[in-house]
């Protein structure tokens, strides 16, 4: 019988053929830990297995980045213990300068179509922008992971989503995106794999097909899939790790779905996620001149180059409105190194943005602070749950939602402001 | 088997002041990440719906025993163990939900934490203080006490019950080693 993207990644890791609802174990290819929680796996790690060593170090990582470098004494405690355990181990870790840890494993190679990875990030099912299979997990999982290789998982279904249509500029993925997220609910896709179809979505690049999948997270889902095309192909063959190798996954023209959808972006104007939930979602314009006092451009969901390139395109010599606190950060070193070499950081400086080095940022009230009691804030990133980015009110936008917003002072759909 | 798979407690139902249960509870309500450096399950009970408007007072009400009653999606979010932990650390016995996120879900059973779905929660007319017994292993549940009735849950799935009967996943892992 046909097999969909998740189905098939599954069985090649358990070598035999699966089905939605089986209970298989399952190989991984990559065990990750991050700052947060990467000290809880090396307490477990450590009670249950002593002085043992993981099953591969060579599989097995660290990526520092919700609050780097730390600004807290238990932060910085608990980052220390990870960075300890992973000399007496031999584990690589990518420190609180590398940036966040999805990303970092995809530019350096760990993740390429058709890969198993579990971390303690949440948000790892963005690696299905390149047909990886990502999962976050809890301490006591991935300290499992870290000394087995492997974990036990229930096979999901896969709901298939087809995209009808064409956006047009200035409404971009992310406004796909958060329109998906309100079409479907924090709960429409809850336990299940998801697929993407439709012209739209194969016409998407490495750093949109990310913002997509990123918020899978906020659908409910174990993860969303997209088929790589060449272009993500050669992108993961350049990056090629020893031992990898990259070929392509899609999903059989027999696959079973347990759920159809079609959803038509033709002329959809950009959208925004109002507080206090991700799949509040609505047309920017609903929210018009609303009195903006912060903007965040960056996290997992829109921390690439093409999303501050965008922005900075978009800005030209602008400068943002002086009631307005703008707040970049580049998801990786390699983002922020680019965004070094094509002057963009002088660009953004120019116009009163403060740009930080890489990392989370506000998603993990990191190193680009809180919001405060009654702020509003416009964010590029995936969640705006009260408390999450402070105790201010979140908006979840697109990156050029966000610059006109922050050159307007106030919430603006950057249709009106081209 | 070792664990008691029938389990006896006083409810909490987790409603907004109209009274129904509340949906989509992320974890950043149910263990705020301003505590996420800690690492002593001991010290996470306290912060247990920290972040829940009207329930900030939870920790300080309930009672070793009790039993936590939830709507749909509970546990979204993050993939922090503590959300879990914290209740274990105030020893809630059982956890019952319309449903749940999966990392949560996950996280719950890997640690042994019963934890058990029952769409039909919204309509069963139930009360907080109400005294409930669930087993576990077949979905059961009866509501003691004046009116007895019976509603139907989910029952474990298999895995989840050789996970908690091992005690949690590293227990359980170490067995399948020996086989």
């Amino acid at each position: 019988m046909g097999m969909t993207i998740i189905e098939k990644i599954i069985a090649r890791h358990v070598g035999e053929e699966v089905v939605p609802g089986q209970v298989v174990w399952m190989d991984l290819d990559v065990r990750s830990a991050r700052d947060f929680g990467g000290a809880n796996v090396v307490q477990h790690f450590q009670r249950e297995y002593g002085t043992f060593a993981v099953a591969d170090r060579a599989k097995t990582l660290f990526t520092f980045d919700c609050v780097a470098p730390a600004v807290t004494i238990p932060y910085a405690n608990n980052q220390q213990v990870c960075r300890e355990f992973a000399r007496e181990q031999g584990i690589r870790v990518f420190d609180v300068d590398a940036g966040i840890g999805s990303h970092v494993m995809l530019e350096h190679g760990y993740v390429y179509p058709g890969v198993t990875v579990v971390g303690t990030d949440s948000h790892l099912n963005i690696l299905g922008a390149v047909g990886a299979f990502g999962q976050g997990m809890g301490d006591q999982d991935i300290a499992f992971a870290f000394k087995t290789g492997r974990t036990w998982f229930e096979v999901p279904e896969t709901i298939k989503i087809v995209i009808k249509g064409l956006y047009q500029y200035p409404t971009t993925v992310k406004d796909l995106t958060l329109f998906v997220v309100g079409k479907l609910g924090a709960k429409g896709a809850l336990g299940k794999a998801v697929e993407f179809y439709g012209e739209q979505i194969e016409r998407l690049n490495l750093a949109e097909r990310l913002t997509l999948a990123s918020m899978a997270t906020e659908m409910g889902a174990i993860t969303a899939l997209l088929t790589p095309t060449e272009e993500i192909l050669d992108y993961c063959q350049e990056r090629q790790r020893p031992g990898g190798h990259v070929s392509p996954i899609s999903a059989d023209p027999d696959a079973h779905y347990c759920q159809m959808m079609e959803l038509d972006v033709s002329g959809l104007p950009p959208q925004l996620a109002a507080p206090p939930k991700p799949s509040a979602v609505a047309p920017v314009s609903e929210y018009r001149g609303k009195a903006v006092d912060s903007v965040f451009l960056g996290s997992c969901t829109n921390g690439r180059y093409e999303d501050f390139a965008q922005a900075a395109e978009f800005l030209g010599t602008r400068k943002i409105k002086s009631s307005v606190m703008a707040k970049i950060v580049p998801a990786t070193r390699e983002v922020y190194g680019q965004l070094l070499d094509q002057g963009l950081v002088q660009r953004f400086f120019d116009a009163g943005i403060i740009v930080s080095h890489a990392a989370c940022g506000g998603c993990a009230s990191g190193q680009i602070g809180m919001t405060g009691k009654n702020e509003v804030q416009l964010s590029t990133s995936n969640r705006n749950f009260p408390g999450k980015q402070g105790a201010g009110d979140t908006y979840l936008v697109s990156p050029l939602t966000a610059i006109a917003s922050a050159i307007a002072g106030e919430i603006v759909s950057p249709e009106e402001l081209k | 088997m070792g664990r008691e798979t029938v389990i006896q407690g006083r409810i909490w139902m987790i409603v907004d002041k109209q009274g129904r249960l509340i949906d989509d509870i992320d974890t950043d309500q149910i263990y705020h990440n301003a505590h996420l450096a800690v690492t002593d399950i001991r010290e996470m009970g306290k912060f247990s719906f920290g972040n829940l408007r009207g329930w900030e007072d939870f920790p300080s009400k309930t009672q070793p025993g009790d039993i936590v009653m939830v709507g749909k999606n509970f546990g979204a979010g993050s993939s922090r163990q503590q959300a879990v932990d914290c209740f274990a650390s105030l020893g809630i016995v059982l956890l019952l939900g319309e449903s749940f996120g999966a990392i949560y879900k996950r996280n719950a059973i890997n640690s042994g934490f019963p934890i058990v779905e029952c769409e039909e929660l919204a309509e069963a007319n139930l009360k907080s203080g109400n005294q409930i017994e669930a087993d576990v292993a077949s979905g059961g549940i009866r509501v003691l006490g004046e009116e007895e009735r019976s509603i139907q849950a989910r029952p474990f799935s298999q895995v989840q019950m050789d996970i908690y009967q091992a005690g949690n996943l590293f227990q359980y892992g170490k067995i399948l080693e020996q086989k």
